[in-house]
């Protein structure tokens, strides 16, 4: 059945048949790959190690994580949403269009990914604070200010968290390649009638994967936000931020905050399951 | 066999890796190292302590590991090592000392105080503590969580003024890197940080912070291997020469 | 074009350089497309023509500019130069700057791939370019059931494309294709990459289908046999251009060139009649009988398939063979046999013949690449040709 692979075979990775053996792994390669794993998992086992579990519930519920929690989850959705409303077309476009200098353009999309996020934070204020080149006339001429406010919470969250999506999106376009919009274009359909019947559908498991991503980042965000948007209660400090201000006087209080993180950001990867971290299939 | 071969290469790696990260395997000479944990706010002034102490003392290096003073007596009670723990606030140091951390008495050997900082052209106009309360007016602060954020508390309530920062940082060269930046008309910093910032601050002195100071106090540690050279230091801190550096840089005498 | 009629050439020569709308009056005229295209150091410079309901085999080897005509039909690639025109309809003339997108040309298109859209089921993918068109969600699905069943897929109508096999995929994808009733229907290697068991059933499908097709249709393939059961007429090309064309049976029961001979497999000897034999303008003489009688002295090609050739060291005496000395330029496995490729005259490549022998005899021969020996064929085997023109 040569003919018979699926439209899609380039991304559907053959799962292994019942009864297959699977492909051995060699000897040399299980010892490292158990430390990477208890690398990974050893430390966040050691958090729940040194909870204290008679304080726990009121730590949760105290209204210090409350607060940081509902701030945080409310933040890092719009991030989510503006890193989809920009980083989507940014993705179709960076994945179908050929100009010069396109290579750049997408080495500067994964600028986020590497850079420490403060470095991200200090940008951000340079730009945007009110000395800023963009930041004064902002305030100047409208009056707006963005440092020290949650919209800025959201803006470095977004500078974070946007590459996850524009990188998994663009990843997925350019392996779905553009022939099925070639043969939507013989059917009649123009390209905005091509993008919502074709490729939108098409793209909506990297998408929901891309999104899952992000919203797990743009939650985690610490360094960009503390130093772009500063910490304070309710309007600023996120769960991070509370855990490390909280780390300087009550440990119990940001171990149990941090649980609250952890649980939060396993949740999203469990349920949510993005099929980019999880593997295909 | 191969295997065998294999695997000692892997942990001929490894062991370099450690070495790498860890700073062991470089040969012992004949240096005594000695480690000194010490507030955020002590980062100049024990610099130049520390390199006129290894003066005195050749064969003795000290290195120091500056973070907020919060930060640090929570990694000393997790047994993070170190021979002098230097705080800026009693509070921090109880926490140790309840910990059965320290080796020796916690003694004082500096005082601070906060003062208020504004950018060279004091954009807001800020001549006094009260002005910082005009809702127009965005004032960074420490968090009430860490030292200098506590003696903003105490600044509020003796001078009666309410204060709504815009942020609370949680260390206080953060609130001093966003007055020199520009994006706070006003900031809390010690005296000893707008020193140190030079031309970059202008400075704006209100009767109320003299009521209120932080003494810092100094001690040795309980895992220290040098229990003697940690004492030598502690007194050459305390010492007249030790003394005079700290005042160069802006501090009071206990 | 020799083969079009008067009005037909007429119709379209005053309708297309008027309007991009269709000329009300005239009747359909069918596919005009005058293409010069580069491609790296290739270029494409071709003109064909295809009436309604024709269909037209573009022929060739990989990289001979097949599937790049196509890609200047569709509009996915913008020629140097070229006009295309359909049924009086302009979509392409770089020189009046009328560049058609693709989704408003009306092409349908079948490719090797059925490239259904994963995420529909058979039926919607069928439905999808009359729900472009506007046709309400009901009457198209009825519609693409429709087609559907005269693509012998009725019955998989709720399948995803992952659950097709190749050939119920490919018959699905061109149940989509002339759903959306195509003013042109590019057939694009349709069945290479079916296997040996599916092509047949899908290639007479194709050959019901096209039967009551009116558009005008371009089908492009590699395989002789797709031409000869599918195509009334046949473009050969080679680098890009027009080697020879004409109607189907024409072309490759009597090719011209040698590369047309050698596509359609079989070997061609070019010369001047004389009698039941042709000779070589270098004195060679290749015996045979005689299909069409020609004038003694008139063009003439002897055509002869490559398995009837047989191989010698020395020339075979005394029998009544035609032995013609090569040089060996290649040799390659071909089915359980060996084809050898001989080289008449070096100065002239395209005169190599073919030989398929078995791979005993070239042990036995020692046959290696670059040796003088005897191509020998019977003159039972070589059929003589009249060639209109050299």
């Amino acid at each position: 059945m040569r003919g018979s692979a699926p439209p899609l075979g380039r991304l559907v990775p053959r799962r292994a048949r019942e009864g297959e053996r699977p492909v051995g792994v060699p000897l040399p390669l299980r010892l490292p790959a158990l430390l990477a794993l208890a690398l990974i998992v050893l430390p966040v086992l050691g958090l729940f190690a040194r909870v204290d579990p008679a304080r726990l519930p009121t730590l949760l519920t105290g209204p210090a994580a409350l607060t940081a929690l509902g701030l945080s989850v409310r933040t890092a959705l719009a991030a989510t949403l503006l890193a989809l409303l920009l980083g989507g077309p940014l993705a179709v476009v960076l994945a179908r269009s050929r100009f010069p200098g396109l290579r750049f353009v997408r080495g500067c999309v994964l600028l986020p990914l590497v850079l420490p996020p403060v470095v991200g934070g200090l940008a951000l204020l340079y730009l945007l604070g009110r000395t800023g080149p963009l930041g004064g006339p902002l305030r100047d001429w409208f009056g707006l200010s963005l440092p020290y406010t949650t919209a800025a919470v959201v803006l470095a969250q977004t500078f974070v968290a946007m590459p996850f999506l524009v990188v998994s999106l663009e990843g997925a376009l350019r392996a779905a390649g553009t022939e099925y919009e070639r043969v939507s274009a013989t059917l009649g359909a123009g390209p905005w009638l091509t993008f919502r019947r074709v490729t939108l559908p098409m793209l909506l498991p990297a998408l929901g994967s891309g999104l899952v991503l992000t919203f797990a980042r743009a939650l985690g965000e610490f360094g960009a936000t503390i130093t772009f948007a500063g910490s304070l209660r309710g309007t600023t400090r996120t769960l991070p931020l509370a855990i490390y201000t909280e780390a300087q006087a009550d440990v119990d209080a940001a171990v149990a905050m941090s649980l609250l993180l952890v649980a939060i950001a396993l949740l999203v990867i469990l349920v949510a399951r993005p099929k980019a971290v999880e593997g295909r299939g | 066999m191969n295997h065998a071969r294999r695997g000692g290469g892997a942990v001929a790696v490894l062991t370099v890796l450690l070495s790498l990260v860890t700073g062991c395997g470089a040969g012992g000479s004949g240096q005594r190292t000695l480690t000194v944990l010490a507030a955020a706010s002590l980062t100049e002034s024990f610099r130049a302590i520390g390199d006129e102490f290894s003066r005195n003392n050749p064969g003795i290096d000290v290195r120091f590991n500056f973070q907020g003073s919060s930060l640090l007596a929570e990694q000393i009670r997790q047994g993070s090592g170190g021979d002098v723990f230097a705080s800026a606030n009693e509070e921090m140091m109880t926490k140790v000392r309840r910990a059965d951390a320290l080796a020796g008495q916690p003694r004082p050997f500096a005082t601070n105080r906060l003062t208020v900082v504004v950018p060279p052209d004091n954009p807001a106009g800020v001549e006094s503590f009260a002005d910082l309360a005009d809702p127009d007016t965005s004032v960074v602060v420490c968090a009430p969580r860490v030292p200098c954020g506590s003696a903003t508390e105490r600044v509020e309530s003796a001078s009666g003024v309410e204060l709504s920062p815009v942020s609370e940082e949680n260390d206080v060269k953060d609130v001093l890197h966003k007055v020199v930046a520009g994006e706070a008309d006003a900031g809390l910093v010690y005296v000893t940080d707008a020193e140190s910032a030079g031309d970059e601050v202008e400075v704006v002195d209100f009767p109320a912070a003299d009521e209120v100071t932080n003494e810092y106090p100094i001690a040795e540690l309980a895992a220290s291997e040098h229990p003697e050279l940690a004492e030598r230091f502690v007194e050459f801190v305390r010492g007249e020469r030790g003394r005079e550096i700290l005042d160069e840089y802006g501090f009071g005498a206990p | 074009m020799a083969e079009h009629t008067d009005d037909a050439t007429s119709a379209t020569g005053r309708s297309s350089r008027e309007a991009v709308a269709p000329a009300s009056g005239h009747g359909p005229t069918g596919l005009t497309a005058e293409v010069r295209l580069r491609r790296g150091d290739f270029t494409l410079d071709m003109a064909c023509r295809v009436r309604p309901g024709e269909v037209l085999a573009v022929l060739g080897p990989n990289g001979a500019g097949k599937s790049t005509l196509l890609t200047a039909l569709t509009g996915s690639v913008r020629p140097e130069r070229g006009r295309v025109s359909l049924d009086g309809r302009t979509w392409l003339d770089t020189e009046r700057r009328i560049d058609v997108p693709t989704h408003r040309r009306g092409v349908g298109l079948l490719a090797q791939r059925a490239v259904l859209f994963p995420h529909l089921t058979a039926l919607d993918n069928v439905a999808f370019g009359l729900r472009t068109a506007g046709v309400r969600r009901r009457p198209a699905r009825r519609a693409a059931l429709e087609w559907l069943r005269r693509t012998d897929t009725g019955e998989l109508s709720d399948r995803r494309p992952a659950e097709l096999s190749g050939g119920q995929a490919q018959r699905v994808a061109l149940a989509r294709a002339l759903a959306a009733d195509p003013e042109l229907l590019l057939l694009d290697e349709p069945l290479s990459a079916l296997d040996v068991a599916t092509a047949p059933a899908m290639r007479g499908l194709l050959r019901r289908v096209l039967g009551e097709q009116r558009s005008p249709c371009v089908l492009v393939t590699h395989d002789v046999l797709d031409a000869v059961v599918l195509a009334d007429r046949v473009v050969v090309l080679d680098r890009g251009g027009v080697v020879e064309q004409g109607r189907t049976r024409r072309v490759l029961a009597r090719p011209r060139t040698a590369f047309t001979a050698r596509i359609a497999g079989l070997n061609l000897v070019n010369g001047s009649a004389a009698g039941d034999s042709v000779e070589t303008p270098r004195g060679g003489v290749v015996h045979g009988g005689v299909v069409e009688p020609a004038g003694r002295g008139e063009p003439a090609a002897a055509v002869f398939p490559p398995t009837a050739v047989a191989v010698h060291r020395e020339v075979p005496e005394g029998s009544p063979r035609n032995a013609i000395p090569v040089r060996l330029v290649g040799m390659e496995p071909r089915g359980d046999a060996i084809r050898l490729r001989g080289e008449t005259d070096p100065s002239e490549p395209e005169t190599a013949l073919a030989a398929d022998v078995t791979p005993a005899a070239v042990a036995e021969l020692g046959l290696r690449v670059g040796d003088e020996v005897f191509f020998a064929v019977k003159a039972t085997e070589v059929a003589i040709h009249p060639v209109s023109d050299g």
